[in-house]
């Protein structure tokens, strides 16, 4: 640590002095909630404090919704065959492991040359977006949807409902993510080959149920905590007071003031889930090859990266930049929101 | 608690596909299958199964021995312990995610702190971009990066591999340390790259959420007045301020220790170090319930466990909880 | 940490000269609703021994006056202009790594609230301990039989205990004294007491001032009593500055002020004084309407919009601060109470009042 510089330490009038007390038992009562660190992180702290607020969206942002609207647009449109790439799944052996910084160069025609069956990268890439976007996306949807709906039951309900609903949550928390994954990963693929008898059963939704699953949890606690502080605002206890049924004032007063808090994280989610997919895919368990998807090329060619390190860089390096737009985005929008204490 | 995840992981496990048999005896008839299935007491109704598997002295079958006996079970293929493996691979990891901890925190506190203290400047601007993009990175991405880089381009530092350390002996008493071996095979050699890999991570988070804490806690009157009483501000942040501000950095450091040895498997694989991530990544393939179900019970036993030690380190940081304890 | 205690400054001040002398000190603040003249344009004096009671209403500038002086704020988003002399030295220059030889040293504070002003993770030893350490070369021993002695000089029973124990394990009262102890540690020449006993019981609340008045005494230690309650002051202060909106309204020697008050806020903020039946911290508003707001203040005389003398002249021209017909006495009002002018101004609203209140 470098000698504090002849700054001074900020005091601030007598306005905004803190509650300490309260808040050693808010870290207390935390506790398990924050066995997912980068959601935790990203809920409590925003690095723009306010500043982002009101004002327009800034640079940073605008920058982030490009890429990913790049991203998502050609993986949409090679999906479609809209584009004029080359298979993702042909070889080309005059290609093969050649990068394009490669001593010999490229192949002409494989601008960012080819993996190590000689199938073209661009190709991959592109295909490869489809399969990773589709899985987080569809994962952290199911997670939305039935973490949303098992937190809003027990924060809004409490009692024994909530009782159940988190030791469930605690459970699963007390696993590693990871882990979790891997094994409902094997178990659901076991299922499905012996449910049907085959292997018709589509990979990508086997993930998507995966990592869905291991979200639950996680995006169930912070609804439950959003949920929890809106039960108890004036306007819940008034309708409650007037009779209402519990059910509907559930879905009409409390579920629509717990969904921007849940949106926000979303989009954190979804970069957690990309991640959640290459890891998977590192370890043989992803996206099954020959389809590709951004963490199957890293992992099927990660031994061969002395030779052929663009294999793995260039998916490597959409991974990044998605990651980082995703976190970016979903902080703008935090911020924006001003959901931080209702998100914890 | 860990009754519940012994439960979940039991029901799980042996809901997984696949018959065990096939892995033991993979060519012999069903009639053997069927012997060896009673043999291992799969043919019991599910929850027999789950008390044998427990050791609950009264309700198990004769001759089992579970959990409470502290029997981990055996291996299908080789009928190898599993604590065996588990003594093998358990402290590897151990000392990797201790590593990667010590490094992380290190790293973190005196930058979050320096963060809250200019907060709103260049640098803490420049901290905090830093930290946000290093948060982008994930664990495979970044082994991968530094494999290639530091080991196959610089060849600084070996890309795969383990020597043992101070921990292994503890559980494996064959092992001998090697930390203090020749730099060449030296333990700290081989973990380098797979801690830095494992605390980049970790770095951006404690020290956002130190920063949003020690700015909250400089704001307090208690600041103002060590001011007052003319004390230098660097004893001002790191003995007054600090200290109340590092709750929920405790909180999420604590309870990352699980979430690290979880995501220690990626980095194990790519590091190919033979710790609890890899053997988990092996039971898992090739379909060893019990050895997987121990592993999971180990992780999820170490997490109460970091949760107790949580809660007592929040006794020694802050005396207030101290006395609602006591009053409790 | 031990800095080598600092080398006595030579007071460059000769025996005539004040102890403080603050002037015409302004002290803005920028925020994002527009820069708030916290305090504008403050100037007084304070001799050595001698007590300088500062009242005004909640949000009047007191505290912001006091750490402005001591040079407490931070210095990003304030803009502080004027002259503070201490001792002899001109101390607005001063970085705040000079300052802190002043700090604690030679000049200290007690705060407003006891509950927050003590670190809740540090023994109470260690913080008072703390402060003798920073500034005189002493061992930790010695310094820790200082601290007791200084809990026993502000009548903390079984100092030893105490100083082992953490501030929760205090009551209010009891934190306070702490605090005072705190301030007192090195023996500074001049202590701001910032509402001290705000915060605290009504029995507790003259123990801790007759404590303060008792160690003032012993220490020949100046000090600058803050308080929006002009009875705190009455017995204590030599001298009282009355506060509104950022400046001095009227400033006068005590037995002055009470006797020939001019300013028809002093005569408000003195009918306000809480009755022995009230628990004192409940903070009366005796005085009808608010304070101004101190981005956009009203033209004219701060006070204009809630006075009761107010004429056409005092919302058009602020009035600057008039000689009274006593030494010492200093006031802003166009039509100060007991006198002819001011006695026809009341008459003139009272009967215009009478007027539209019978209208309406
Ligand atoms: N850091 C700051 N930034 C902006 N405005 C401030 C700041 N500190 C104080 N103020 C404003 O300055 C004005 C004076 O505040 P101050 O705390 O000095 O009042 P006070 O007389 O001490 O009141 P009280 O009796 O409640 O303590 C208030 O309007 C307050 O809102
Ligand atoms: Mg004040």
């Amino acid at each position: 640590m470098p000698a504090p510089p002849p700054d001074d330490i900020p005091i601030p009038g007598p306005e905004g002095q803190r509650d300490l007390d309260r808040y050693a038992e808010d870290s207390l009562d935390s506790g398990l909630a924050v066995a997912q660190t980068q959601l935790y992180v990203s809920a409590v702290e925003v690095g723009g404090e306010g500043r982002r607020r009101g004002k327009g969206l800034g640079l940073g942002a605008w920058l982030a919704i490009g890429w990913l609207t790049f991203i998502v647009a050609v993986s949409v449109l090679a999906q479609l065959g809209i584009l004029p790439l080359k298979s993702p799944t042909e070889s080309f052996s005059e290609c093969a492991r050649l990068g394009p910084f490669a001593k010999e160069g490229t192949a002409p025609g494989h601008l960012l040359g080819c993996d190590s069956n000689g199938r073209d990268m661009i190709a991959r890439m592109a295909y490869g977006g489809w399969s990773s976007l589709v899985v987080a996306t569809g994962a952290v949807l199911f997670g939305l949807v039935f973490g949303g709906i098992l937190g809003l039951l027990a924060g809004f309900f409490g009692g024994k409902i909530d009782a159940v609903i988190t030791s469930v949550f605690n459970v699963f928390l007390a696993i590693p993510a990871v882990v979790l994954a891997l094994a409902l990963v094997a178990f659901l693929q076991g299922a499905a080959s012996s449910g049907s008898g085959g292997d018709n059963v589509d990979p990508k939704l086997l993930l998507i149920l995966a990592i869905g699953i291991v979200s639950v949890p996680l995006l169930g606690r912070i609804t439950r905590a959003s949920a929890l502080t809106w039960s108890q605002r004036e306007f819940v206890l008034a309708a409650r007071a007037q009779g209402a049924k519990p059910m509907r004032i559930m879905v009409r007063e409390v579920l629509p003031n717990v969904v921007p808090a849940m949106m926000s994280i979303a989009l954190l989610a979804i970069a957690i889930a990309i991640v959640a997919e290459g890891t998977l895919s590192i370890l043989g368990v992803g996206v099954r090859p020959p389809t590709p998807s951004w963490g199957n090329i890293i992992g099927l060619d990660r031994g061969r990266i002395k030779e052929s390190p663009h294999i793995v860089f260039l998916p490597a390096i959409l991974i990044f930049f998605t990651v980082l737009s995703l976190n970016f985005l979903g902080d703008v929008v935090r911020a924006k929101l001003d959901v931080r204490e209702s998100a914890v | 608690m860990l009754l519940l995840v012994t439960f979940f992981t039991f029901s799980l496990v042996r809901l997984l596909p696949g018959d065990p048999t096939e892995t033991i005896i993979p060519f012999g008839t069903d009639q053997q299958r069927a012997q060896l299935s009673k043999d291992l007491g799969l043919d019991k109704p599910f929850l027999q199964q789950y008390v044998n598997y427990l050791g609950v002295p009264v309700l198990k079958s004769e001759g089992t021995s579970g959990l409470l006996q502290g029997e981990l079970g055996r291996k299908y293929a080789t009928n190898q312990p599993v604590s065996d493996l588990l003594n093998q691979s358990l402290p590897i990891s151990l000392q990797l995610v201790i590593y990667a901890q010590f490094l992380a925190l290190a790293i973190a506190i005196p930058l979050g702190v320096l963060a809250a203290y200019r907060s709103g400047t260049r640098t803490d601007r420049a901290i905090n971009t830093t930290a946000f993009a290093f948060l982008a990175i994930p664990n495979f991405v970044l082994a991968l990066v530094l494999s290639y880089f530091v080991g196959a381009r610089l060849k600084w530092l070996p890309t795969a591999g383990y020597q043992p350390g101070w921990l292994d002996q503890f559980f494996d008493p064959d092992r001998g340390s090697m930390i203090f071996s020749g730099w060449e095979d030296n333990h700290i050699r081989y973990m380098i790259l797979p801690v830095i890999t494992l605390a980049v991570g970790q770095i951006a988070i404690y020290m956002r959420l130190l920063r949003s804490d020690m700015i909250a806690t400089l704001q307090e009157n208690f600041i103002t007045m060590a001011k007052a009483k003319g004390v230098p501000n660097r004893r001002i942040l790191f003995r007054h301020a600090l200290r109340p501000s590092s709750l929920t950095l405790l909180t999420v450091a604590g309870l990352n220790i699980g979430t690290l040895i979880g995501g220690a498997i990626v980095v194990e694989v790519i590091f190919g170090i033979p710790g609890l991530g890899t053997q988990i990544a092996v039971a898992i393939s090739a379909r060893e319930y019990v050895e997987l179900q121990s592993y999971i019970l180990v992780l999820a036993f170490l997490f109460v466990m970091i949760n107790f030690v949580v809660d007592f380190l929040y006794i020694v940081l802050d005396p207030r909880i101290r006395r609602a304890r006591a009053a409790a | 940490m031990t800095q080598p205690a600092s080398a006595p400054t030579v007071s460059t001040a000769g025996p005539s000269e004040p102890l403080l002398q603050v002037e015409d000190l302004r002290t803005h603040f920028e925020t994002p609703r527009g820069i708030v003249r916290a305090v504008d344009g403050v100037s007084f004096t304070l001799a050595r021994g001698k007590t300088l009671g500062v009242v005004g209403e909640s949000g009047s500038g007191k505290t912001v006056l006091s750490r402005s002086i001591m040079g407490l704020l931070p210095k990003r988003g304030t803009i502080r202009e004027g002259s503070v002399r201490f001792d002899g030295t001109e101390i607005t220059e001063l970085s705040p790594k000079e300052m802190r030889d002043f700090w604690g040293a030679r000049m200290s504070m007690i705060f407003q609230d006891p509950m927050t002003s003590l670190n809740p993770v540090m023994k109470i030893g260690k913080q008072i301990t703390e402060s003798i350490r920073q500034h005189l070369d002493v061992d930790k021993k010695y310094a820790n039989e200082l601290g007791e002695n200084l809990l026993r000089s502000v009548r903390i029973p079984e100092p030893e205990q105490r100083l082992k124990e953490y501030p929760h394990q205090l009551s209010g009262g009891m934190r306070q004294r702490v605090c005072i102890a705190v301030a007192l540690a090195c023996g500074p020449a001049l202590l701001f007491a910032d509402e001290p006993t705000t915060a605290l019981d009504v029995t507790v609340q003259a123990q801790v001032l007759d404590l303060m008045a008792t160690q003032q005494r012993e220490r020949f230690m100046a000090i600058v009593l803050i308080t929006h309650d002009l009875g705190v002051v009455a017995g204590r202060a030599d001298e009282i500055a009355v506060m509104y909106a950022g400046r001095i309204v009227e400033k006068a020697p005590t037995s002055v002020l009470f006797s020939d008050m001019k300013m028809p806020y002093t005569e408000a903020l003195l009918s306000s004084i809480p009755k022995i039946e009230h628990p004192s911290h409940t903070r009366l508003n005796t005085i009808p309407g608010r304070p101004p707001n101190l981005v956009t203040p009203p033209q004219g005389c701060k006070f204009a919009p809630r006075c009761t003398y107010v004429q056409p002249r005092c919302l058009e021209e602020d009035p600057p601060l008039m000689p009274g017909t006593q030494p010492g006495h200093e006031y802003r009002c166009w039509f100060p109470v007991g006198t002819p002018e001011g006695a026809e101004a009341l008459a003139r609203n009272r009967a215009d009042q009478a007027v539209t209140g019978g209208a309406a």
